[in-house]
């Protein structure tokens, strides 16, 4: 479990480091953040970079920012940055609570947000946050920028869009509005694991009535995706056991569940069930 | 006024072994390290079964660092492992050669190993080494009928027999007849320290060194001598810190074979750290066991017969241990409970996988599930209540001491001492059992699914026959205690420090107790079987005794005082009423140097030598209670409340053996819930990291009640003394199952361990159905 030889570098702006993957990414180069989905992998040698460029020295892409209608955070922000409660509003709420099911504190205080989404494990907290909110990955490179919403930026296990030039500078989110309800909830075999299933929902009310509906569903199918089929189960009803049970119900129904030696397909759609009905019960 | 020592022995004093652990100055296998010393790296097999065709060894050779590269043919008058209890004709062809020739049987199975003067280097090359292996079938359950291991042998390589009685009368005779098909899935001890072993061969002194031993120390000695054509005086082994042993760690490997003959083939010391992934394919496995099990009952519910087939899921090769655990198993299953009639089959099967020994509480963890999952299903078919159906049959004490016609690791089974039934009143009691029940049933009738569990268990320990300590008392009045004891990290030095401190009449902590060390003393039991305490506590209690007569003796002559009328407080001897002169021990033992003049006619030196023979081990028992509830939409369990009664006879530090409990308890409930080294089809191992096989965190863990009792001092030592570290782990597959059944309405649904979420939802969703 020592990891392959590989080539070390330590750009200090985005410009020096977009450089580098320009040239090195042809080359099975890879950007080093947090390391914790990386650095294991080489140690087991599943993944050997022959480049390691270490984004950790630019200070620029450390930033969490909020304004504008957007929280914006930077690829070197870490999961740990959303255990404290700096940031406002309901976008701010529902992010505290999706953290403290990311593996153990240690792990968040340097695994990164953007490396999450990078990486695109299916059980992933912030795949799922990133596909609720229809949020925004901004992907750098010589080339230019480009800014690709979740929904086109996942396509696959451990699959997305992003080019091998491709710097993931931010990750963006919209602020949702302050009366926004949100509630996440996931099931794994012990506290910090992969989930085996994850329901995210978000709803705001006006007259009484659910309005602007979110319900993604993560660790399930291959990628993280909004569940078209449950929100519009939701839209227009009046908050309350038989909207989320329908509405759990549609999920379940709409997914297509992976399967692996321990989970059937049937016992994740199960879990798709419940957990989203959780989640709308616990949405506050 | 007269004095009065200090009593050490049943006091909760802090461990004299924290310091360097706690301060970060340990030394673990991986911080022992030489000048000079080459690196080595393992390469292992990734087919599960098939035939070696060819290794290709020349492009990891030409590696800048690499030293040397061998492959079976370079070591090939090294005879395979041997077993630890000698030669053994029938198992021998089922050994594991050092490194693979021909055939591998086992995804992770040694191949070639590969020295280079850097870890990485090493790794690198490990890399370039190619097999040709032409993959055959891999066998992956052990109860399919025994198919080929090598020519002219069987996958069965012996059926371990047990029994006593008429059983075929036991079954015509019965009133009812229960049977069930019960499994325990694989899983092992999974220490956060993995293996280690640096060999080191000193020219100087022709003394062959094998750094990071544990566990059985003496033992390997001998092995390994024999397997060298070495004189054990040429052979030493050195334990330092173990972080961890679980039976796991300490026994003889390939890796320890090879970094020994490479110090000396290749006159460099050679280090050999396992990582996480090597662990859990190669260190090993134990548990897995499939019982075919019937009990024959009267009308009472009392057990006239028990009749079992089990298949023992050996792996590959019979390793260090030979058939112990299966035998183990066989002689350990009855458990507390009379037993008229016995018969068991064990099934000593090999198949494709990690080969197997011993984990914490080996055949036990194993039969206590089984035999209590059967008492459960005796208990439901006859409509008696789980309590009173074991009560019926459970040995009573005027029935100790209880001897079975059975053997366990070797030795006659005779139950030395036990309250069964007592101790179950007093965890009845302790957890207050009918209102939980009440509270169960309430809970139920609101839609929940909750349930309690109980298991009852006899454990074994001290296993002998004999065992020596030498108590050596310096001038400046420190003592030292050199045993042949091992330290896994139990607390085996503040143990035997308060033993002697209490026989001699010392403050413990200026008591040095030495382990692991073949140079410093001839023989030695090690730390294996929970019989340190047992053995090596009662050795040293000798030792110190006669020591304490000597110290005495020559302390009367110095106060000119009977010794009759003295004691020894707090490392000074004095007279019993207080008064007088007192002389310090250090002074004693400057008194009894060679060159002393006040020596007289006695032997230099205030030391002494101690031996303690056992006839038989001693059995500690144990009542586990748990509540459950079953989350019925995610087939998760939450443990609400657990207990557990233990009595070990006399307790030497409550503390250490609460802290013994507790983590045994938590291994129990990985087996229970969480851990299982998975395989495909193939014979690929699924479970190679910490993500796959699943050890219980601080979360999954409950606050667990220890009720530790001492009303059955052991007959067996003076001491009283039953060691208390595999009965936490015992019975927690049993309890944990029985109470996950109950949950789901008690109908004998959980047959096997462990149990996943996955598995408990489909019974609810069934149970709807």
């Amino acid at each position: 479990m020592k990891p392959a030889s590989f080539s070390y570098h330590v750009p200090t702006s985005v410009d020096e480091a977009v450089a580098l993957l320009a040239e090195l990414g042809p080359q099975d180069g890879r950007i080093l953040a947090g390391g914790q989905s990386l650095v294991p992998t080489m140690a087991f040698r599943m993944a050997r970079p022959t480049h390691l460029i270490d984004i950790n020295g630019i200070a620029e892409l450390a930033r969490l920012t909020a304004g504008g209608g957007i929280v914006t955070v930077g690829a070197c922000v870490r999961h740990a940055a959303f255990d404290s409660g700096t940031l406002p509003g309901a976008t701010g709420a529902l992010l505290r609570k999706v953290v403290q099911n990311i593996a153990h504190y240690p792990i968040r205080t340097r695994g990164t947000f953007c490396g999450s989404v990078a990486n695109a494990d299916p059980a992933s907290e912030w795949c799922c946050v990133m596909a609720a909110l229809d949020g925004v990955a901004v992907l750098r490179s010589q080339r230019g920028t480009r800014r690709v919403p979740a929904a086109e930026f996942y396509q696959g296990v451990m699959a997305t869009a992003l080019d091998e030039d491709e710097l993931l500078v931010a990750a963006e989110l919209p602020m949702l509005a302050d009366d926004t309800r949100t509630g996440f909830v996931e099931f794994s075999r012990r506290k910090g694991d992969f989930a085996i299933a994850m329901a995210l929902v978000a709803y705001r009310l006006e007259g009484g009535v659910i309005v602007e509906p979110r319900v993604a569903i993560g660790g399930a199918e291959p990628h993280a995706r909004r569940i078209a089929e449950a929100e519009d189960v939701l839209s227009g009803q009046a908050p309350g056991a038989a909207a989320f049970v329908a509405a759990a119900e549609a999920a379940s129904a709409a997914v297509d569940p992976m399967e692996d030696i321990n989970n059937t397909a049937a016992y994740r759609r199960g879990l798709v069930r419940t957990l989203t009905q959780r989640a709308l019960e616990s949405a506050e | 006024m007269t004095v009065k020592p200090t009593s050490w022995i049943g006091a909760s004093v802090e461990r004299l072994e924290d310091k360097p652990l706690v301060t970060g100055r340990g030394r673990f296998a991986g911080d022992v390290s030489f000048p000079h010393q080459l690196h080595m790296r393992m390469v292992r097999s990734s087919y599960a079964h098939g035939r070696l065709k060819a290794i290709d060894v020349t492009e990891a050779r030409a590696v800048p660092g690499v030293v040397a590269v061998w492959t079976a043919d370079d070591i090939a008058d090294l005879p395979p492992i041997d077993f630890r209890e000698g030669p053994n004709e029938k198992l021998a062809p089922f050994r594991q050669s050092v490194l693979a020739k021909d055939v591998v049987r086992y995804a992770g199975e040694p191949v070639a190993a590969v020295f280079a003067t850097d870890p990485y280097v090493a790794e690198d090359a490990a890399e370039l080494v190619t097999m040709d292996v032409d993959e055959l079938d891999a066998v992956i359950d052990a109860s399919l009928p025994a198919s080929e291991f090598a020519a002219g042998l069987t996958t069965e390589p012996t059926i371990c027999r047990q029994g006593y009685g008429d059983i075929a009368a036991a079954f015509k005779g019965a009133a009812a007849i229960v049977e069930m098909d019960l499994s325990v899935g694989r899983h092992s001890g999974v220490p956060l320290e993995t293996r280690g072993a640096i060999g080191r061969y000193d020219a100087a002194r022709d003394v062959l060194e094998l750094h990071g031993a544990a566990k059985v120390p003496h033992k390997n000695r001998e092995s390994l001598a024999r397997m060298f054509g070495r004189s054990t005086a040429g052979v030493h082994l050195y334990e330092g810190h173990v972080g961890g042993g679980f039976g796991v760690r300490g026994e003889i490997y390939p890796e320890d074979v090879l970094v020994l003959v490479a110090a000396m083939r290749l006159g460099r010391p050679v280090k050999w750290l396992e990582d996480r992934r090597e662990h859990m394919i190669a260190a090993n496995h134990s548990r897995q066991q499939r019982h075919c099990i019937r009990a024959a009952v009267d009308a009472e519910g009392r057990l006239i017969g028990i009749d079992d087939d089990f298949f023992h899921d050996q792996g590959a090769y019979i390793r260090t241990h030979g058939t112990r655990v299966a035998d183990t198993a066989c002689g350990i299953l009855p458990g507390p409970y009379r037993l008229p009639h016995y018969r068991v089959n064990a099934h000593f099967r090999l198949t494709n996988k990690t080969p197997a020994a011993t984990y914490r509480s080996p055949g036990r963890y194993e039969t206590n599930f089984v035999r209590e999952r059967l008492m459960d299903a005796i208990a439901r078919k006859l409509g008696l209540s789980r309590i009173e159906v074991r009560r019926r049959n459970l040995i009573s004490p005027d029935e100790m001491p209880y001897e079975r016609p059975l053997v366990a690791l070797g030795d006659e089974v005779v139950l030395d001492s036990g309250d069964y039934e007592g101790l179950l009143n007093k965890a009845l009691e302790r957890c207050q059992w009918d209102r939980l029940e009440r509270e169960v049933a309430e809970r139920r009738k609101a839609g929940e699914y909750v349930g309690l569990g109980l298991a009852m268990y006899v454990e074994k320990s001290g296993l002998g026959p004999t065992d020596g300590a030498r108590v050596n008392v310096h001038t400046n009045g420190e003592v030292e205690v050199i045993t042949g004891g091992a330290s896994v990290g139990q607390g085996f030095e503040t143990v035997i420090a308060q033993v002697c401190a209490e026989t001699l009449g010392v403050d413990y902590k200026r008591v040095r107790v030495i382990h692991g060390r073949t140079d410093r003393i001839e023989y030695g039991i090690g730390a294996h079987a929970t019989r340190a305490t047992v053995m090596t506590a009662n050795a040293t209690a000798v030792a110190a005794g006669k020591v304490r007569v000597k110290a005495l003796d020559m302390a009367a002559q110095l106060l000119q005082t009977d010794a009759g009328q003295l004691t020894i407080v707090n490392g000074s001897v004095m007279r019993t009423d207080g008064a007088g002169a007192s002389i310090d021990l250090g002074d004693l033992a400057h008194h009894l140097r060679p060159v002393s003049p006040t020596r007289g006619e006695r032997d230099p030196g205030l030391a002494a030598e101690g031996w303690f023979t056992t006839a038989h081990m001693t059995y500690p028992y144990g009542v586990q209670i748990a509540l459950v509830r079953i989350d019925p939409s995610t087939g998760g369990v939450d443990i609400e409340k657990m207990l557990i009664a233990f009595d070990v006879g006399r307790s030497i530090n409550p503390m250490l053996v609460r802290g013994q409990l507790v983590g045994g308890f938590v291994q129990g409930l990985g087996g229970a819930l969480f851990e299982e080294f998975q395989y495909d089809e193939r014979g690929q191992p699924l479970s190679v990291t910490f993500a796959d096989y699943l050890m219980p965190t601080a979360h999954e863990v409950p606050e667990v009640d220890i009720l530790v009792t001492e009303d059955a001092p052991s007959s067996c030592n003076p001491l009283g003394i039953k060691g208390a570290g595999e009965g936490g782990v015992a019975a927690v597959g049993a309890v944990i199952a029985s109470a996950v059944d109950d949950a789901l309405g008690g109908k004998g649904l959980i047959t096997q361990i462990p149990i996943t979420p996955q598995a408990v939802k489909a019974m609810i969703d069934g149970q709807r159905k």
